[in-house]
């Protein structure tokens, strides 16, 4: 086989990668806005651990069972890359394999994370990741095989054996973190005082950058998914920038018409609900159908979050309603609009295809759902009856911030917080657990929660 | 003597400022506070929930003054802080049985 390397192709894998890395910093933006002051660091430290600890076991085993030869059926990747040794040299198509697994890895990042914001406020930081390592390898690295990995129909059994069209994760990625997220939530159970106590977005300018921050780096997810620099790069890259942008608009046109006001919050999710639901169906859409599929995503969505108060689970930051709903919008949306002018191949409902595309997107939605809900029920219930997964009332009162990491994410120096000397003689450096809390700190959490503000300003006394 | 305590709205500050500076009164003590009367709190909408902000932001402005202008610097509070909308708040007066300058240890109407 005489594989040679394109560096067009591959520098803009090696772009793309770093630009899906950076979703992951700009989701805990995204969901680290929404939350309350005192939890702030926790939600963020949900994923930005993950582009730890994900990032080792890709390398021991995870790209191996993922993208190592089919072991039979589809099912799963082989053991032959453990380590990633050989793959050092290898190429795939016209990129070195290195450059793939990279690209690879920040997908195995992302789907985690998002899982995250369904269970704000309330899970142990360690039973978090020990969660996120395990469902990573049971469930993640098995579905990313069925759907990503193609070796000429010897591949896995969604995508490569039967043509289910999935181009950059809406089922491997969007349906199956929505539906881990779901099954947490009935894991971990409903915030203490929730519904009858809403919180509100601690701090709506980072969730604003935090969209941002995920709409830029999804080009490097959807345009890089064409594992080359070419046609369907750019018609992914077109497709996701109008489908994003029609997400926007037809979420607060729904909140205009319903709730009186467009708001900064339901413009950076109709963003991301349009996001959501192109990224199956970016390389298979024409840009009229990427508009159609962002709006239909845009006002799905700002519906769909409503559910959970309806139907009572606690999904705190509407993963559910947001990349399950979008997630598996998208894929079946392709059963209709996909157009072989575009895919090269299969034709949706819309443009003369018939059901039989519209089936196999279905299939692959409900394989996928219901694969990650119960394989993420089981592995939190067993986190939570080996090493209990939610912290305690008492902690979850008083800041997961606190209580995890012992850290405060905003100094907001009222009443003199900030200037008073330490303890124990000006100037001297306080030991770490030596009465730290209350050196820079006032008693935490006063000043730093919601609607306490106290500070007094003397004028012309 | 007496404390004269406003609770005013927050934009309303610097008007109600001038004014006692323009009466004669030559200190106070400025707090941002939080708190509703017949006004009531608002309502926000976040992705479709509705969040109820019981507590309106108000500044809450307290005056040492002698008793015989104590009426006097009410009228001047009340005269300022006036939009005539709900949400304008209050103004009260208490009795103070003493106070020190801390600097010189003077005490009573000298120490104002």
């Amino acid at each position: 086989m005489t594989s040679h390397i394109s560096s067009g192709d591959t520098a803009w894998m090696l772009a793309s990668s770093a630009l899906v890395l950076l979703m992951t910093p700009g989701l805990a933006f995204f969901y680290g806005g929404m939350v309350r002051a005192r939890s702030v660091l926790n939600m963020m430290m949900m994923s930005f651990a993950c582009i730890g600890v994900v990032s080792i076991l890709w390398v021991l085993y995870g790209y191996s069972l993922a993208f190592d030869t089919d072991l039979g059926h589809g099912l799963l990747g082989g053991f032959g890359e453990l380590g990633m040794t050989d793959a050092v040299n290898q190429v795939t198509g016209t990129v070195p394999v290195p450059v793939f697994a990279a690209f690879q890895l920040m997908f195995a990042i992302i789907t985690p994370a998002l899982i995250s914001g369904a269970i704000a406020d309330r899970a142990k930081f360690g039973a978090w990741i020990v969660f996120a390592v395990l469902w990573t390898t049971i469930v993640y690295l098995p579905v990313a095989h069925w759907v990503f990995m193609f070796d000429d129909g010897n591949g896995g059994w969604l995508g490569d054996r039967l043509g289910v069209l999935d181009f950059a994760g809406g089922t491997a990625v969007h349906v199956n973190a929505g539906a881990a997220a779901l099954a947490l939530t009935f894991v971990l159970g409903r915030r203490t005082g929730w519904p009858r106590e809403h919180t509100r977005p601690h701090n709506l300018p980072l969730v604003l950058l935090g969209a941002g921050l995920l709409w830029f780096g999804w080009f490097g997810f959807n345009a890089g998914s064409a594992v080359a620099a070419n046609g369907t790069a750019a018609i992914a890259f077109l497709n996701t920038q109008v489908a994003t942008a029609a997400g926007l608009c037809a979420w607060i046109l729904v909140e205009r018409i319903r709730d009186g006001r467009p708001t900064t919050l339901g413009a950076a999710s109709g963003a991301v609900a349009g996001l959501v639901a192109i990224t199956p169906a970016c390389a298979a859409v024409s840009p009229l159908g990427a508009v159609a599929v962002g709006l239909l995503a845009g006002a799905l969505c700002a519906v769909a979050v409503g559910l959970k108060y309806r139907l009572g689970f606690d999904d705190s930051l509407d993963v559910v309603g947001v990349h399950l709903v979008g997630g598996a919008l998208g894929s079946v949306l392709i059963g209709f609009f996909a157009t072989a002018t575009v895919t090269g191949g299969p034709s949706g409902l819309f443009y003369g295809g018939g059901f039989a595309q519209l089936g196999k997107q279905a299939l692959a939605v409900v394989v996928v759902g219901s694969y990650s809900f119960v394989g993420a029920f089981l592995l939190g219930k067993l986190v939570d009856r080996t090493i209990g997964f939610r912290v305690s009332v008492e902690d979850e009162v008083t800041g997961i911030d606190q209580v995890e990491h012992a850290e405060t994410a905003y100094d907001f120096q009222s009443l003199g917080a900030g200037h008073r000397p330490p303890l124990g003689g000006a100037g001297a450096p306080v030991p770490a657990g030596a009465g730290a809390h209350s050196v820079t700190q006032g008693d935490g959490d006063g000043p730093t929660g919601e609607g306490t503000s106290d500070s007094t300003r003397s004028v012309n006394a | 003597m007496r404390l004269v305590t406003a609770v005013v709205k927050p934009f309303k500050l610097d008007e109600v400022r001038a004014a006692l500076e323009a009466f004669g009164v030559h200190g106070m003590t400025v707090t941002e506070a939080q708190g509703y009367g017949r006004q009531k709190g608002h309502t926000e909408v976040y992705r479709g929930a509705e969040y109820t902000v019981d507590l309106v932001p108000k500044i809450r402005l307290e005056v040492l003054v002698d008793d015989a202008d104590a009426a006097d610097v009410i009228d001047v509070v009340v005269k300022s802080a006036q939009t005539g909308r709900v949400g304008d708040g209050k103004v009260w007066s208490v009795p103070v049985d003493d106070v020190v300058r801390v600097r010189t240890g003077e005490r009573g109407p000298d120490a104002l």
